[in-house]
């Protein structure tokens, strides 16, 4: 097993695991999610039909309506929310929705977790320390596609 | 943070609970952001205490306290109930809820009515502009240049930064309630002035002139440059405020502009210098034939049916004179009656379109012109609908998505027609 670790900037504090759920498309709110379900819905997107619940969430950023922060903190309520937030763009949209999920959220990291990060990996995001620690099983890599995902190491 | 003594003065709850929960809110969103202050503000537009069926039951344990508990919990995500307090500065509430006549023709019962009167009322009674748009420009809230404002609906932001050069970044629902009772709002983004200038150029080589057009390239513009800065130069006609708000309603759909200059016409691009600035690594991207032609592809490609069963206008809310070319289209012809017509507009115009004598066209030929809401908004179609028409590239790219149903895309002209047909049988591009 290999493990890399990112540094970069606390967005909201807070500690989480969990398997990593990788999209290079930014994530839209209102009119492009389910919130309640927890999944992406937007007709061109490339997580359409998938779920973010109980994932870490990696992404370019957010998209789309000013309803992004209220639609992602009904999914809090609705226990759809992902577990942490990994991302590279800094919006109004994403700052606060990360605030209203109440998730450990990082940024700025000093290498582009897009290509670091697999949908499948094990990540730990430290929101305190504003660190994120993959871990890549290779071996299993290999035998496992990455949306099926595989349990923790 | 740096705090001023007034805010360290809401955040130690020496302005009452209400206050501390909003600042504390605040403060945490600022850090996220990376701000290192707060701007005044005295114009919000937001949606405070509104609410859907989901937050309706999740607060439904606060009966007789619900609209503060919505308030309390939800807007401020607060861990306790606090008291709310009037509106400190200027805020208006957009769009939301349903149609105050027709909203039995909008799938609503009674008693969710009910609820959407009374959250109405919450909303007058803490001193909320109930305006009930997502065009607050249009129904009387105009900032000026250089206001630093909170606004949420990334159409109306699009169209402030921009047309009106005033400064808000997209707020969302729980900083625009904030902002309301405190008058703070983080100063990061697009309330910075070297935070304004443009990131992308793009050249108009096809001549765009209708408002279809100008809907086409916003949807264009927003796909490429997503949440950046574009630039427009080129060939292209003045653009009046519809041209703008359908322009940036796209932009602001298919991709997250919040800001968009265009050379020789917006307040903050005199020249390609000035809207550039110091700004050097700029991009450069082209909307040509292609590229026209692939938008409106693009546009159209959810839908395969020529029947439709129904066509919206009035995303963004229609303008007085968006109404008034409805009105001339329809008169003395009837709607198809496979196909249901819905406008949408604001109170406001609609009040002068009621006494002009349009709203009787439309009724007439057997529309209905409905205010508050929108069919992605409020999810709301008529039984049955399979099929929609829509002059708009923001409803198009949303009501699908939200509804599955498909949707065409074309001009006011080629919907009002298939609202007289039934068909979908658009002009040439």
């Amino acid at each position: 097993m290999e493990t890399i670790v990112l540094r970069g900037r606390s967005v909201v504090p807070g500690w989480a695991e969990g398997e990593a759920l990788v999209t290079r498309d930014a994530v839209p709110g209102w009119g492009g999610v389910n919130p309640v379900q927890g999944i992406i819905t937007e007709t061109r997107h490339e997580l359409r039909g998938q779920s973010f619940k109980d994932k870490v969430l990696v992404c370019r950023g957010a998209k789309g309506s000013s309803g992004w922060s209220a639609m992602y903190h009904i999914a809090r309520l609705a226990g759809t929310a992902p577990k942490a937030l990994i991302f590279n763009e800094m919006t109004t949209k994403v700052a606060l929705g990360a605030v209203v999920m109440r998730i450990p959220s990082v940024t700025d990291l000093d290498r582009d977790p897009l290509e670091i990060i697999e949908t499948g990996d094990w990540v730990i995001v430290d929101g305190d320390k504003g660190t994120v620690e993959v871990q890549k099983d290779r071996t299993s890599a290999t035998s496992f596609r990455p949306e099926r995902g595989r349990s923790r190491p | 943070m740096k705090l001023t003594k007034g805010e360290r003065a809401m955040l130690d709850g020496r302005e009452g609970k209400a206050r501390q929960k909003a600042m504390d809110l605040l403060v945490r969103y600022a850090e996220a952001l990376g701000a290192e202050r707060f701007v005044d503000t005295n114009n919000v537009a937001g949606v405070p205490g509104s609410a859907n069926p989901f937050l309706q039951n999740y607060y439904s344990r606060f009966a007789g306290s619900e609209y503060d508990a919505i308030f309390s919990y939800f807007d401020l995500d607060a861990d306790e109930l606090v008291d709310v307090p009037p509106a400190l500065v200027h805020t208006c509430h957009l769009q939301g809820g349903v149609d105050p006549e027709h909203w039995d023709t909008l799938g609503a019962k009674p008693e969710v009515f009910k609820i959407y009167r009374d959250r109405e009322a919450f909303a007058a009674n803490h001193g909320v502009q109930i305006l009930k748009t997502c065009t607050p420009y249009l129904a009387g809230n105009v900032p000026v240049k250089g206001e630093h404002c909170a606004w949420m609906e990334s159409s109306a932001v699009v169209y402030g930064n921009s047309v009106l050069g005033a400064r808000t970044n997209t707020e969302g629902r729980e900083s625009t309630s904030a902002a309301m009772i405190t008058g703070k709002i983080p100063d990061w983004g697009l309330h910075r002035t070297q935070k304004r200038l443009g990131t992308h150029r793009i050249e108009v080589e096809h001549t765009v002139e209708s408002v279809m057009d100008w809907g086409m390239l916003g949807y264009f513009v927003g796909d490429v440059v997503q949440e950046h800065i574009p630039v427009l130069t080129g060939n292209y006609s003045q653009p009046d405020l519809v041209r703008h708000k359908h322009f940036g309603a796209a932009a602001a759909s298919s991709g997250g502009i919040e800001l968009y200059h265009i050379v020789g016409v917006t307040p903050e691009a005199a020249t390609l210098e000035t809207a550039f600035g110091a700004n050097t690594s700029i991009e450069s991207l082209a909307y040509g034939r292609a590229e026209r032609r692939r938008t409106y592809d693009q546009l159209n490609a959810n839908a395969h049916d020529p029947d439709v069963d129904y066509v919206m206008l009035g995303c963004p809310h229609a303008a007085f004179e968006q109404i008034q070319e409805v009105a001339a289209l329809l008169d003395g012809r009837r709607v198809s009656g496979n196909c249901r017509l819905w406008i949408f507009t604001s109170r406001a115009v609609k009040e002068i379109a009621d006494r002009e004598g349009h709203t009787r066209i439309i009724t007439d030929a057997g529309g209905v012109l409905m205010t508050d809401t929108c069919s992605a908004f409020a999810q709301a179609l008529p039984p049955g609908t399979k099929v929609a028409a829509l002059d708009s590239a923001k409803q198009v790219h949303y009501l699908p998505a939200i509804m599955g149903i498909q949707a065409w895309f074309g001009s006011t002209r080629d919907c009002i027609n298939t609202a007289i047909t039934g068909r979908w049988n658009p002009e040439e591009l």
